[in-house]
């Protein structure tokens, strides 16, 4: 089922919720659909399937929304991809967006491709930046206008790939958690929301799901205003703990880079990078991390970053603002003693 | 009886060791300029389907799409136990996006046909983007189970799997056949087989040998030696939707990253050195 370009359509987000509680990288998403929105001169429209969900679509009319598109049924309480695309492709048919953005969480990243295949529209995952932009065909020279610029690192993180879609409509990208700024929610902002009815047969079931487990996040390196990470240079699951006590003695989490978790030192949870999370603390201390691409992509966006390495060539020291060329063994103990004696 | 698991996978450049060499001009990777390496996480997909065959019985077909080389990485799967492996290579499957990737494996998948399950990894590392295998269950009209972590059992027609939901596990129950994608953490590939390499090893697929004579390539098959290999026309595939005409996401433009930073410090590694820092980052409040 093709969906037909519309230049006049909206710019939409999938609202993903949770037992009820909207994910961040959602709200996160409004934001840059508003922006978005407001330089194509459209409506921003957001995507809200459920069970009892009404509750939440306030929320994101405040972060920026004009149009909930609200789907309440008792079997769409839990995700399952076959029912959810079912609500996005037949909402998309009827109203036509030229863009549709969401979060690349696990549960994002099952639905979006399975969406742009049964539309066969073009999909982009993973965007760290959105802009709209006029595209000239180098071969034919054709000049396409205000077209979603899908930008995003590829190849390991080496090079950063700006994607576009002609024309085979809606745009659609995932967007990481955490790399789009969450605006301040506006109470009084005015929008609609609008109950829409999809009829969802059985055969759309036949995945069921038996049990469940959340897990309450622990570590929550997104939400840290310090993160202490540590790379491959600390040499060894001992030597990690340094990296431990330093984030104690701040009140920071811990993070990683690739090379730390390859070798096994620290679990893949604290990875930070373009394949781990992407952070951007108040401060980010870098110790014994060369600072490949990969690892950048997920933190050169924190407030102030220090960089402890005993190369002083390493890659890390072009995006830090502080620098100690030097053995962490002996300075991380050094950082502690004179944090405790601050006056 | 038993099951019959397809499984995809691909041969992909070590991105861990690019170069700005290995890029062409029109943002397309040049793949012969880098190592060749197993998909990781498709290995991960293999051993999910060898678990099938040796907890359940049945059979484990393998297909990549790829250059001519991919056969490396389809007799790697035969010395670890497949069954069968197929080579699709055709230059006009080229420039193909995720999209098109996706509907020419379906089309691959369709024509092998009478499968219970299809076994990708979740993700192949030169794209990173985890798209391929929900596409083609949506082409194959199968439900897909993403991120698989472990097969906990299988009768008749239903399978039980645990999968990864980002922030904690969901057990489904799935009426086969289905697709489903495999993270790391699901098993551990297991290794070669001296045997299975002793007989697969010489398997030669026809595009390897391009300048083989037709009685050459005869002789081959007739010894067990040629590796399965079809081309789009096999599979009876559109052409207007493989390559670049199939894909709707367009590659605009390729650019190194730019870093932003303000202004660098570099502080002594001495007790005064550091603590000077920690008293500048205390009184501008980025320290509590």
């Amino acid at each position: 089922m093709m969906i037909e370009k519309n230049r006049q359509g909206e710019v939409w987000v999938f609202a993903e919720q949770q037992d009820g509680e909207l994910q961040e990288v959602s709200l996160e998403l409004c934001g840059r659909a508003r922006k978005l929105a407001d330089q194509l001169g459209v409506n921003v429209g957001a995507v809200l399937p459920g069970k009892t969900v009404s509750q939440i679509a306030p929320r994101l009319i405040a972060q920026g929304v004009d149009n909930v598109y609200l789907v309440e049924e008792e079997r769409l309480e839990f995700f399952r991809t076959d029912p959810y695309t079912k609500v996005l492709v037949e909402l998309m048919t009827k109203h036509r967006p030229q863009i549709v953005l969401y979060g690349a969480t696990n549960l994002g990243r099952d639905l979006a491709p399975r969406v742009a295949s049964a539309t066969r529209s073009g999909m982009t995952a993973d965007c760290t930046d959105l802009e709209i932009g006029d595209v000239t065909d180098g071969r034919t020279k054709e000049v396409h206008k205000n077209l979603l610029h899908q930008i995003r690192p590829a190849f390991g993180g080496n090079i950063i790939a700006t994607i576009v879609n002609y024309d085979m409509w809606p745009q659609m990208a995932t967007v990481r958690e955490g790399v789009m700024p969450l605006f301040d929610a506006d109470p009084n902002r005015k929008g609609q929301i609008l109950r829409e009815t999809v009829t969802l047969d059985d055969s759309l079931f036949l995945v069921e799901v038996i049990r469940r487990h959340v897990e309450k996040r622990e570590l929550n390196l997104k939400g840290a205003r310090i993160i202490v990470a540590g790379g491959g240079g600390i040499g060894s699951r001992e030597n990690f703990n340094l990296i431990y006590e330093l984030a104690g003695a701040v009140g920071g989490a811990v993070g990683a880079s690739r090379a730390a978790i390859d070798s096994g030192y620290v679990g893949h949870e604290h990875q930070i990078g373009q394949t781990g999370t992407t952070v951007r603390p108040a401060l980010y201390i870098a110790v014994g991390i060369s600072g490949a691409i990969q690892h950048r992509a997920g933190m050169q966006d924190s407030a102030k970053i220090i960089a402890v390495n005993t190369d002083k060539d390493a890659p890390i020291f072009s995006v830090a603002h502080y620098g100690i060329v030097g053995d962490f063994k002996t300075v991380i103990p050094m950082m502690i003693k004179a944090f405790k004696e601050r006056v | 009886m038993g099951y019959h698991s397809i499984v995809l996978v691909k041969q992909v450049p070590d991105t861990a060791n690019v170069t700005a060499e290995a890029m062409k001009e029109d943002g397309t990777v040049n793949r012969g300029a880098l190592p060749a390496i197993f998909n990781p996480e498709d290995l991960h997909a293999l051993e999910a389907a060898l678990e099938v065959k040796d907890r359940f019985g049945g059979m484990v077909t393998v297909l990549t799409m790829g250059p001519p080389k991919a056969a490396d990485i389809l007799r790697d799967c035969l010395f670890r136990g497949a069954d069968r492996a197929i080579l699709l290579t055709d230059r006009r499957a080229g420039g193909s996006d995720t999209l098109a990737t996706s509907y020419i494996l379906s089309q691959a998948v369709r024509t092998v046909g009478n499968y219970d399950f299809v076994f990708c990894g979740r993700q192949a590392i030169d794209g990173d983007t985890a798209q391929t295998g929900p596409q083609c269950a949506e082409k194959l009209g199968i439900p897909q189970v993403t991120y698989l972590e472990e097969i906990i059992d299988i009768k008749g027609k239903t399978a039980e799997l645990k999968r990864n939901i980002g922030n904690g596990w969901e057990m489904v129950r799935v009426k086969l056949p289905c697709l489903v994608t495999v993270i790391e953490t699901a098993n551990t590939p297991r290794p070669w087989a001296a045997k299975k390499m002793m007989r697969n090893k010489s398997k030669t697929a026809p595009a390897e040998l391009p300048d083989a004579a037709p009685e050459q390539l005869e002789q081959l098959q007739q010894q067990g030696k040629l590796l399965e290999q079809w081309g789009l026309d096999d599979i009876s595939a559109e052409i207007d939707r493989c390559g670049l005409s199939g894909s709707p996401t367009k590659v605009f433009r390729i650019q190194s990253i730019v870093l932003k930073k303000s202004g660098f410090t570099g502080i002594e590694p001495t007790e005064t050195g550091v603590r000077q820092l920690i008293r500048e980052l205390v009184t501008d409040r980025t320290l509590g």
